[in-house]
């Protein structure tokens, strides 16, 4: 009685097909849907094989007392975060922004701004009401993302009205105007950026060890990875999917399709922003290279370059991209001479990206 | 006029859309009484689909008013139309191809549901969402394809589905743009059947080029020339009226 049940929802029916009669006689047609069935599929083997690696590699890196690998890793799970927030929109809401540094920057800023606040012990702004500057990552990193977010969801409001190529233009134009509002700021280091004392603290952790520091950046990427792995499957994620196959389909179904990609912009602002405070406090350095339209177009490759519109690929794709260049970079000064091929070759031949290519048989 | 005293489901008087020099809709006027199929049929450029377009709210008109069940709807968008059971399906098949079948059913069951500004519970799990999906597929005899990709099924099947999306949003009025486009006499036939069922449930107003079936299944039929009606009537009335035959039959029937 219950497979007749489970047959009148969709995603049961291939798993009890061969007992359910309504389906019985086109047994041969019914896909089994990748997700439900008793054997997992390779893209959840690959997300818990990159997780555990990640967990476990300080360990490794301990033994082999290789704390150079401990930064450069950390530096990637922090583009990775950008790049997973970038994804949101990028291959999952099929906007395409080139302004995404943006709120990578302003994040970083938040964080450049109030630690120089806090080191001179003066206020951060002193009208309309005194506010002084804090240390702790529990009050700089949420406003570092509420700002970001905010920054994007008025660069969203006005860039959503345009689609395609303008919507293009129009968010590098944003970000680039952001980008000098923060070069002029004379008492921020303006164009030659500043220096961080040190790192936040973290509720009484010090950030400024390499380890502690590594596993924030890690709790932070998993965080955001099952938040976005969650809102994807959720309502939401239908509707931003669906905008992106067919815009004016859904808007026939009753959907204000703009509501819903404008908030998926300020989410991803969001996520960059989180992404931006941790560089900042990675590098203890901040500057307006973190703004540039090229640092978007590098989040942009890395998304491409590990699979767009995937969960784990964004991940992949600034590994590969930052330890390229670590490893070229450490040959040659023109290192972009060699990656520009390695790029073309990937996009050639491994179609979606290298995690893109991998999965390829169990995406819909 | 209360919205309950009126014989129509939907009341367009007068609408005029213009695209630069071209008049596209020229004043006109149609109405479609509550649980009436009305098929909507004209040559080609007569501007069908221009006047479709207008209804269903994805543009809006230079001139005129449209009332459905009696509420002036002349300048709510589409996706307000739509929540009032005003819904059209297109002419050229407007599918999610990268979503499975059942997936594109669900999505139109959600847009009913108020806001999907709901970022954790799975859709995929959803019974509210998924039993109905499922239903509306069976109603259009699709059900036994639900997990296949939308982009894989067959012409006739996704036509299909494209009924199935419209109705999942439990329509009072359908706009159906040319849903037999394309088919095999076999397909056609298939969705005559499918509309005579749904006749009677929801108003219709149907855009068709299959005579036979636009004859067979219609209660009345509006003929359009260069974005103007030219009649209205029955099924036997269109066929003996003489300007109609001198400006659209008459090629087919000679």
């Amino acid at each position: 009685m219950q497979v007749t049940k489970t047959t009148t929802l969709g995603e049961t029916v291939a798993l009890n097909e061969p007992l359910a009669p309504a389906s019985s006689q086109q047994h041969g047609k019914v896909q089994v849907s990748h997700g439900t069935g008793r054997r997992w599929p390779l893209s959840r083997w690959l997300t818990l094989l990159t997780f555990a690696v990640l967990l476990a590699l300080p360990v490794l890196l301990a033994v082999l007392d290789n704390s150079f690998l401990l930064t450069l890793v950390s530096r990637c799970m922090i583009y990775g975060i950008a790049a997973i927030s970038l994804n949101l929109i990028l291959g999952y809401g099929g906007m395409l922004s080139l302004g995404h540094a943006a709120f990578f920057g302003i994040g970083a800023y938040v964080v450049g701004i109030t630690a120089q606040n806090f080191m001179y012990g003066t206020a951060l702004m002193e009208w309309p009401f005194e506010l002084a500057a804090s240390n702790d990552a529990i009050v700089v990193w949420p406003v570092a993302i509420l700002l970001s977010a905010l920054a994007a969801l008025l660069i969203g409001a006005i860039s959503l009205r345009t689609s395609g190529v303008y919507f293009l233009m129009l968010t590098l134009a944003f970000a680039q105007m952001i980008y000098f509002i923060f070069v002029s700021l004379d008492q921020y280091g303006g164009d030659d950026g500043m220096n961080l004392m040190s790192r936040n603290t973290l509720l009484g952790l010090d950030l400024d060890n390499d380890l502690t520091f590594y596993y924030v950046c890690f709790g932070c990427l998993l965080l955001i990875y099952l938040l976005v792995q969650r809102l994807i499957a959720a309502r939401f994620g239908m509707v931003l999917r669906g905008c992106k196959q067919n815009e004016q389909r859904m808007q026939a179904m009753g959907f204000p399709t703009y509501r819903y990609r404008l908030m998926a912009f300020a989410l991803a602002g969001a996520g960059a922003g989180l992404a931006g405070a941790l560089i900042g406090n990675q590098m203890e350095y901040v500057s307006p290279n973190l703004l540039h339209w090229k640092m978007s177009g590098e989040l942009m490759v890395m998304v491409l370059l590990g699979g767009l519109g995937t969960l784990l690929g964004p991940l992949w794709g600034a590994f590969a991209f930052l330890l390229v260049e670590d490893v070229l970079s450490g040959i040659t000064e023109h290192w972009m001479l060699f990656f520009g091929p390695f790029l073309i070759l990937v996009v050639l031949f491994a179609k979606g990206g290298i995690y893109g290519y991998l999965i390829r048989k169990e995406q819909p | 006029m209360s919205t309950t005293d009126t014989p129509w489901a939907l009341e367009a008087r007068g609408l005029v859309k213009r695209y630069g020099q071209l008049v596209a809709t020229d004043h006109a006027d149609i109405c479609v009484a509550k649980g009436e199929l009305h098929a909507l049929i004209g040559p080609n450029g007569a501007g069908k689909t221009t006047l479709i377009k207008q209804l269903s709210g994805e543009i809006f008109s230079d001139q005129g008013q449209i009332r459905f069940h009696g509420a002036d709807i002349t300048r709510m968008p589409i996706h307000q139309r739509a929540h009032r059971g005003l819904v059209r399906s297109y002419q050229i098949t407007s599918i999610f191809e990268e979503m499975s079948v059942i997936d594109n059913v669900a999505l139109a069951v959600q847009a009913l549901q108020g806001h999907s500004f709901r970022f954790w519970r799975p859709a995929a799990s959803d019974a509210r969402l998924r039993e109905p999906a499922f239903r509306c597929l069976e109603r259009v005899r699709l059900a036994h394809r639900a997990s296949v990709l939308a982009g894989n099924l067959a012409h006739g099947e996704k036509r299909q589905l494209e009924i199935a999306m419209t109705l999942a949003a439990e329509p009072s009025m359908l706009l159906l743009d040319e849903p037999m486009a394309g088919m095999s006499p076999e397909e056609s036939g298939q969705m005559v059947e499918l509309l005579q069922a749904l006749k009677g449930e929801h108003s219709i107003l149907l855009v068709e080029h299959d005579m036979d079936a636009v004859f067979s299944l219609s209660d009345r039929l509006t003929v359009l020339v260069y974005g103007k009606p030219l009649v209205t009537g029955t099924a036997a009335e269109i066929r003996n009226d003489q300007r109609v035959r001198e400006a659209y039959l008459g090629e087919e029937a000679a």
